[in-house]
């Protein structure tokens, strides 16, 4: 297991090298950059502003620059914000990770319940009211939902704000800042569970239904174990371990900001700021982020294999 | 003789398939007396699995047992309560299934997994518990329990599950053992071990026990008492020596014959010909009628009764229906 672990720690590093390379070519092959979509800019002043942040030089060189940096932890200065890459994405990031990390949850636990109610009680009416509801969930466009439950709840039931992090103009500190901008997660956190719930529900649906079909499940029955112990401890153990790998994998989308969400409810998330930085080309700002979600997929794919690795032994004693 | 353990009357179990009702135990009846082997034998599909899973009612969702009683040791359990039921299975009724590899849960070491029923009927303390499994374990020649219990099952072989199976089925003292073709997945030298670890059982603990199997070299070896399954029926029953010396059923005849036999090299075994038949939608016939070389008329219009033609041994057949013979 150890061996396993050093392993596949080894492969990741290699791995996360290989794609930073591969990144900064795809970026260095983009026609256009920050300064030829400014046109007013002379062509003297743009081949000035191309020396001064170093675009002259070739690729390969650029990307060894680019890298030191980004090991020192410097991923240059964002061109349209004027301001340090890391400090920029830092202010935002987390707006985006609090609500994705409460709709996670809630997604996680409302489908995970649903998801086995509706394989142990397939048919019946509270799977038909799941299976009905979650497709319906599924199939309404985000945006649609989101303007729904702005006009419901913002506008015609005036309970919950219409969007914006904090009241406007607000200056709260506290707890009750807290609660305020709680007040102001409840929607996008609403819309995001009810996005993705879906499809997990039906993947805990059929991944249950095939594990109560198997023959250590007619074993603990015949051996007169209770229903309870039958389901929530044979059949449930089964049925959530490949969930496990499922769960690492969300790991970048808690960071990356749902940039629908965003932009209807004005949320001041990182969704928005990766939108801007490709309308206007700037490039450092993207490549960091780029990189840093790569990154995150990559540490979520050794998590999953790790992970699963310790609580599967059939793959632990390996 | 010994009194009467188990009774089985006119069982019926159906599946409601997209195809149609499946009769997969058509009226089916015999007993089991304390310490003794009944073994069900049958071709593939014939409703052995069901029958004994029907008398643990741990058929599948869209099976039910539709008809007749289980009278084991005083009791209906078609008329028990689920919770009733449940307190049987694995205490008074031990089970050993076909497939030890699959049988039990992989993410349980076998330890968890045999003080479970122990726990549940026995009432014993987990260290207790681990306690007996050991003892089980060792009972039933596996050196190391105290490592075994600490493994998961697919770091054991399939004949060392197997064992364990058995072990788990005889932790609470069962006075009857259903053995559903517990040596079938596994290779012949583990497979005479098996069965003499089940002998032993028997022996010792006068329990009684249904074997079911397709294998007549089995049913010689173990059984004292044999019934015969066609497509969901009994077609015949009797006791092993008569039955092995003297059957009486075109099919029990045909299936002894199909059994081949050490030092007679033949260039072809012999088959019964045809299959068996769809268990959807029977009509009144003996089903075994489309197969039979001896089959008359009325062998494909009325369905034959279970009759006693020899002592102590029944067929089915219209062959005997007359007390001629042939
Ligand atoms: N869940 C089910 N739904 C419909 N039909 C079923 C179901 N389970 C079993 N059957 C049918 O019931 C009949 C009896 O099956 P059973 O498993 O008892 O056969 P068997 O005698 O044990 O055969 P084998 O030797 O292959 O184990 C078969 O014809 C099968 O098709
Ligand atoms: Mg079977």
């Amino acid at each position: 297991m150890k061996q396993y672990v050093l392993q596949r720690f080894l492969q990741m590093i290699v791995i996360l090298f290989g794609t930073s390379f591969i990144i900064f070519f795809l970026f260095a092959m983009l026609p256009g950059d920050y300064i030829d979509s400014n046109i007013s800019l002379t062509p003297q002043r743009a081949q000035e502003l191309k020396a001064l942040y170093g675009l002259d030089q070739p690729v390969l060189q650029r990307y060894f620059t680019w890298l030191g940096n980004a090991l020192h932890g410097d991923f240059g200065y964002s061109l349209k914000h004027q301001e340090k890459v890391l400090s920029l994405l830092n202010k935002y990031v987390w707006n985006s990770f609090f609500v994705a990390i409460f709709a996670l949850v809630l997604t996680w636990s409302i489908a995970l319940v649903s998801g086995v109610i509706s394989a142990i009680k397939q048919y019946s009416w509270f799977d038909g009211f799941v299976t009905f509801f979650v497709f319906a969930a599924m199939s309404f466009p985000s945006f649609f939902i989101s303007l729904l439950f702005i006009k419901w709840f913002g506008v015609d039931l005036q309970i919950l704000p219409i969007g914006g992090m904090i009241d406007t103009g607000s200056d709260s500190t506290g707890l009750a800042h807290l609660l305020e901008v709680g007040k102001h997660m409840i929607l996008p956190v609403t819309i995001l569970t009810l996005l993705s719930i879906g499809s997990l529900t039906r993947y805990f649906r059929t991944g249950m239904l095939e594990v109560i079909r198997q023959d250590y499940i007619r074993t603990a029955r015949a051996k007169g174990l209770k229903e309870r112990v039958v389901i929530f401890k044979h059949a449930l153990k089964n049925a959530i371990l490949p969930a496990i790998t499922l769960l690492a994998f969300e790991l970048p989308g808690l960071f990356s900001g749902a940039i629908i969400m965003e932009q209807i409810f004005n949320w001041p998330g990182v969704g928005r700021i990766q939108l801007e930085s490709v309308s206007f080309r700037d490039y450092p700002v993207l490549m960091a982020f780029t990189m840093f979600l790569s990154c995150l997929t990559i540490i979520g794919n050794f998590l999953a294999d790790v992970t699963y690795a310790a609580v599967d032994p059939r793959i632990r004693l390996k | 003789m010994n009194e009467t353990l188990l009774q089985v009357k006119h069982l019926q179990t159906n599946f409601y398939t997209e195809n149609g009702v499946v009769k997969a135990v058509n009226d089916v009846s015999f007993a089991i007396r304390e310490g003794e082997t009944v073994c069900i034998v049958g071709e593939s599909g014939c409703g052995k699995s069901i029958t004994a899973l029907s008398l643990m009612q741990l058929i599948p969702e869209n099976g039910k047992v539709e008809g007749g009683e289980i009278n084991f040791s005083g009791k209906n359990l078609l008329d028990l309560s689920k919770k009733d039921i449940r307190r049987l299975r694995g205490n008074e009724i031990g089970m050993i299934f076909q497939e030890p590899m699959t049988s039990l849960n992989p993410v349980f070491t076998i330890g968890e997994q045999m003080i479970e029923p122990i726990q549940e009927h026995l009432l014993l303390s987990k260290k207790d518990a681990y306690k007996k499994a050991m003892e089980l374990i060792t009972m039933l020649g596996i050196p190391n329990a105290e490592k075994i219990v600490n493994l998961y099952p697919h770091e054991l072989s399939g004949g060392m599950l197997q064992r364990i199976m058995i072990a788990i089925a005889l932790s609470c003292n069962p006075k009857l053992i259903i053995a559903d073709e517990p040596t079938t997945a596994l290779d012949v030298t583990i497979q005479a071990q098996i069965l003499d670890l089940l002998r032993d059982i028997k022996k010792e603990f006068n329990t009684s026990m249904l074997l079911i199997t397709h294998d007549l070299g089995v049913v010689a070896e173990m059984a004292d008492y044999v019934v015969v399954m066609y497509a969901g029926k009994v077609v015949e029953e009797g006791p092993v020596l008569e039955l092995f010396k003297n059957p009486q059923h075109p099919y029990t005849k045909g299936l002894l014959k199909a059994k081949p036999v050490i030092g007679e090299r033949k260039d072809r075994l012999y088959t019964i010909a045809g299959q068996v038949p769809n268990l959807v939608d029977l009509h009144e016939a003996c089903y075994f009628a489309d197969r039979c070389e001896h089959a008359m008329d009325i062998c494909r219009m009325k369905q034959p009764v279970l009759t006693e033609i020899a002592k102590g041994q029944k067929a089915a057949c219209w062959l005997y229906e007359d007390g001629e013979n042939r």
